[in-house]
């Protein structure tokens, strides 16, 4: 099973405290599925924070849209902060027209910006 | 043509002193308001093109499809018919105008007619008649379908140019939408935003609707969509422009407009963009 998941699988970096999942291809089920439960997982362990880059997404559905915000409340709840960056438009008009918004969750131009939000926070 | 119907038998003698007068009808025609407004350059060009158009009918009456406004001699003349029509559209014309100017056409004809041996029997005038309402029903199908094409060329027109993306400072920029928004305009707007936020890595970005006249809950939907897709970009989203008696009938729709910052001019969004930016301005002495 996990022989089967490691072609498509996101690899999760840690950063210090900062959890960073860079997703740079389209995300099957699968791997959004695998992504959802590493995440959570090493959240748990402990981190300030966490960060999805989703530049390279450029399709999404109802169900990857679902997984994405089921990733951050549980990663909020676990972590504290989680950061999407790097949304393209084409993906946020889609979620947008799906009616999903969102929302408690905090979203960054790239990756670069998500990391000074968290350096903001550690300065004050 | 051994035909005892009468109406094809009409159209045969139509058509043969289309062909034989063919010449005279010209002549006439370029005379008429319809040839001498088009063709203003020279007689000649009219009388040409109305000899082309004489032609045509014949043929049509030839192979006796008087009532046919699809034969094939009319798709031949369709672009020169086109140019006509769109020429006297230019130069102020009305349908009704052009379609009463393409009945004028219609005496000459009849008269040229009558004076031919046979043309006074009942079925040739008919013939005559009938063909004339065909060329104008042509006429009116064709000045349709070029108003259609240029409300479409111009609604295009309009899309393109209602939707400025304007950059303000580093990293700010602005959107002043002008008149009443509908879900197309709504889409393109928030395409192009979305994109020039890519583009100017912009983090700050000003939707200016001192331009729109009215904001029903519908409006407000396509702003709080457009807010959204903003703010999920990861950049953020203020709405200015906003007049007092907008503000006053979205508080009495009952809108609510959400997290999203609102103010009351662009400058005052601007302001509030160069201070997220950390930006002071400071009035110079001297």
């Amino acid at each position: 099973m996990t022989a089967d998941a490691g072609a498509g699988r996101v690899s999760v970096l840690r950063m210090g405290e900062i959890l960073i999942a860079a997703i740079q291809q389209e995300l099957t089920d699968e791997s959004a599925l695998a992504l959802q439960s590493d995440l959570t997982e090493m959240a748990a362990a402990g981190a300030r924070g966490v960060v999805i880059e989703i530049s390279g997404v450029e399709i999404v559905d109802s169900f990857l849209a679902r997984v994405l915000s089921e990733i951050a409340a549980a990663t909020n709840m676990l972590a504290g902060r989680t950061v999407v960056a790097g949304m393209r438009p084409s993906v946020a008009i889609t979620l947008v027209e799906m009616g999903l918004s969102l929302r408690g969750l905090e979203t960054a131009r790239s990756l670069e910006d998500a990391m000074a939000l968290f350096q903001g926070q550690a300065g004050r | 043509m051994t035909s005892v119907d009468s109406d094809g038998s009409g159209a045969a003698t139509v058509a043969q002193v289309l062909e034989t007068r063919g010449e005279q009808v010209a002549q006439q025609w370029a005379d008429l308001p319809l040839f001498r407004n088009v063709y203003t350059t020279g007689r000649d060009a009219a009388v040409a093109a109305a000899h082309r158009l004489v032609q045509v009918l014949a043929e049509v009456a030839r192979h006796e499809r008087l009532d046919d406004t699809s034969a094939p001699g009319f798709e031949r003349v369709r672009p020169h018919l086109a140019q006509m029509v769109t020429g006297r559209t230019r130069s102020g014309a009305t349908l009704q105008q052009i379609t009463a100017e393409v009945a004028d056409l219609k005496r000459p004809v009849l008269e040229i007619v009558a004076r031919e041996p046979g043309g006074a029997d009942g079925a040739v005038p008919l013939a005559t008649v009938e063909l004339m309402g065909t060329l104008r029903v042509v006429v009116m199908e064709i000045a349709l379908s070029e108003g259609a094409e240029i409300i479409d060329r111009q609604r295009q027109q309009l899309l393109e140019l209602s939707t400025p993306v304007i950059k303000l400072w580093d990293r700010v920029v602005a959107v002043p939408l002008i008149g009443t928004l509908d879900s197309a305009r709504t889409q393109v707007v928030m395409e192009t935003l979305l994109q020039a936020i890519v583009d100017q890595n912009a983090d700050m970005a000003i939707l200016d609707i001192t331009g729109v006249p009215m904001v029903d809950t519908v409006v407000a939907q396509y702003l709080l969509k457009t807010a959204m897709a903003v703010r999920l970009m990861g950049a953020e989203c203020v709405i200015s422009g906003i007049r007092p008696q907008i503000a006053q009938t979205i508080v009495q729709l009952g809108i609510d407009l959400g997290d999203i910052s609102t103010r009351a001019t662009l400058a005052d969004a601007l302001g509030w963009a160069l201070e997220k930016a950390g930006v002071s301005v400071v009035v110079g002495q001297g």
